[in-house]
């Protein structure tokens, strides 16, 4: 089902979508990658702030190339979720409604989306070109030493994303392979 | 004894980083293109056509096709009847990489130390493998590789009556285990073989061999076939979402080992396989 959403998303947008849902983003998203949440992990420990609120936002796991002068953003495609499987659950626990990467996640996560009613989706791997044509704008708003890693606030609009895991905890990376290995035999 | 300056090598190999990160060879294009056309998942097929208008926007836009510009990884064969003045070689290459990454406008994701985490916020060191050959030619090929794949990588040691059928198992595996975190299709190169870096060294040098050009040893060519049909059977799918095409190649290649042993080395690409050649 094609699906057009705003980002933060309600508890309602959340909760309606299924895996293998084809949706549209539009609104703010945050990204974050492996540095980045360390940070953010470590600022918790502390009891610090975290650098952006989490509470019904969405982060993207990705860290752009550099952008050429007078473009938004350089190539803005998705990393490995799998290396935030140790620091998402507690960001879902805080309210955290959506993350986008590509790949597996483990059993904590999962569990975690469907606690927290969330949604794990995946972008497409490798067309980080693409994907820059629907970020509209892009700022750095905390970890600048990290280059790349840095967290950035992306104004997004018909960002496209596919539902992989929804709250009640269906992964499309198990029913959608299992589909087409059968029909191979 | 040819002469050749070191900056020559600077300057191929800053402009080789560029030109791999912003186009793709035209076999891998050929490969995405027919992708597009036997895929059979509806979702599969849309994937595949976001990769090709991906490509088009990378080339056309000057976007890197993949935010992952990749640690660069060179391979530098120098006939040994050349001469290198105007400075070190090494240090050359990787100026090259430097200037590269920097005036390219491709991420910087090299960090110094591998526990301590700093980048080193040029992309270097680059990692060069040299081969020493006969004549006055200097051939270099720069492969920027991307870790979403790298990290599904395997090496498997098996014993010599593993045979044939074990290392079928053992590609089939990390192809399976790598499913939708290596960026699916994939493109998966071999080394069966040598020695534990050797089997290594041959799986990440066969990614640089065409996708449409099969090995010469009979064998191998029928069990690149045979792999490719099987990983395609696997239902992983373009981006691990369900589907037909999951590999656009298996490559393979093969050296004289020990009695004791059959290493086999998996090396996973993404569909982003980047390489581009010159001779000096």
């Amino acid at each position: 089902m094609v699906k057009y959403l705003h980002v933060p998303l309600s508890e309602e947008d959340a909760q309606s979508l299924r895996a293998g849902d084809y949706v549209y983003l539009s609104g703010i998203l945050y990204t974050a990658r492996d540095a980045a949440h360390k940070r953010m992990c470590e600022a918790l420990e502390q009891g610090k702030e975290l650098p952006f609120p989490v509470k019904n936002n969405v982060i993207y796991y990705m860290g752009p190339s550099p952008a050429r002068d007078g473009r938004v953003i350089g190539s803005a495609g998705p990393t490995t979720a799998s290396r935030m499987d140790k620091y998402a659950p507690g960001l879902l626990d805080l309210g955290l409604k959506g993350m986008i990467g590509k790949g597996k996640r483990n059993c904590a996560v999962r569990e975690a989306i469907v606690r927290n009613g969330a949604v794990y989706f995946a972008a497409v791997g490798g067309a980080g070109a693409l994907l820059s044509k629907a970020i509209l704008s892009s700022e750095v708003i905390a970890y600048d030493d990290l280059g790349t890693e840095a967290v950035r606030r992306l104004e997004v609009n018909d960002f496209p994303v596919i539902v992989v895991i929804d709250s009640t905890g269906e992964d499309l990376y198990q029913t959608a392979s299992s589909q087409y290995r059968e029909e191979m035999q | 004894m040819r002469e050749l300056d070191v900056k020559e090598i600077t300057r191929n190999v800053k402009e080789m980083c560029i030109e791999a990160n912003y186009f793709l060879s035209e076999d891998m294009k050929q490969a995405l293109a027919a992708a597009v056309c036997c895929e059979k998942s509806p979702l599969g097929k849309q994937i595949l056509e976001q990769l090709r208008d991906n490509l088009k926007i990378a080339g056309e836009d000057m976007i890197p096709i993949c935010q992952d510009t990749g640690m660069a990884v060179i391979f530098v064969e120098v006939g040994q009847d050349v001469h290198f003045r105007g400075g070190i070689l090494e240090k050359a290459i990787q100026e090259g990489v430097q200037q590269g990454y920097l005036e390219g406008y491709l991420r910087k994701s090299v960090v110094e130390d591998p526990v301590d985490r700093k980048n080193t916020n040029d992309n270097t060191p680059a990692v060069i493998h040299y081969e020493i050959k006969e004549g006055s030619n200097v051939t270099i090929t720069v492969a920027p590789k991307g870790f979403g794949s790298e990290n599904m990588s395997r090496i498997f040691m098996l014993k010599p009556s593993d045979g044939l059928e074990g290392i079928k198992e053992a590609i089939l595996t990390a192809v399976k285990d790598a499913g939708p975190n290596a960026c699916p299709p994939m493109v998966i190169g071999v080394g069966i073989g040598g020695t534990f870096e050797k089997c290594a060294l041959m799986a990440k040098k066969a990614l640089t061999r065409p996708v449409n050009k099969r090995s010469e040893i009979p064998y191998i060519c029928e069990l690149e076939k045979e792999m490719l049909q099987r990983i395609n059977g696997s239902g992983i799918g373009p981006g691990g979402l369900g589907g037909t095409v999951t590999a656009l190649a298996v490559n393979i290649d093969t050296y004289p080992t020990h009695i004791a042993g059959l290493p086999v080395a998996v090396n996973i690409c993404c569909h982003v396989n980047r390489h581009v050649t010159r001779t000096i």
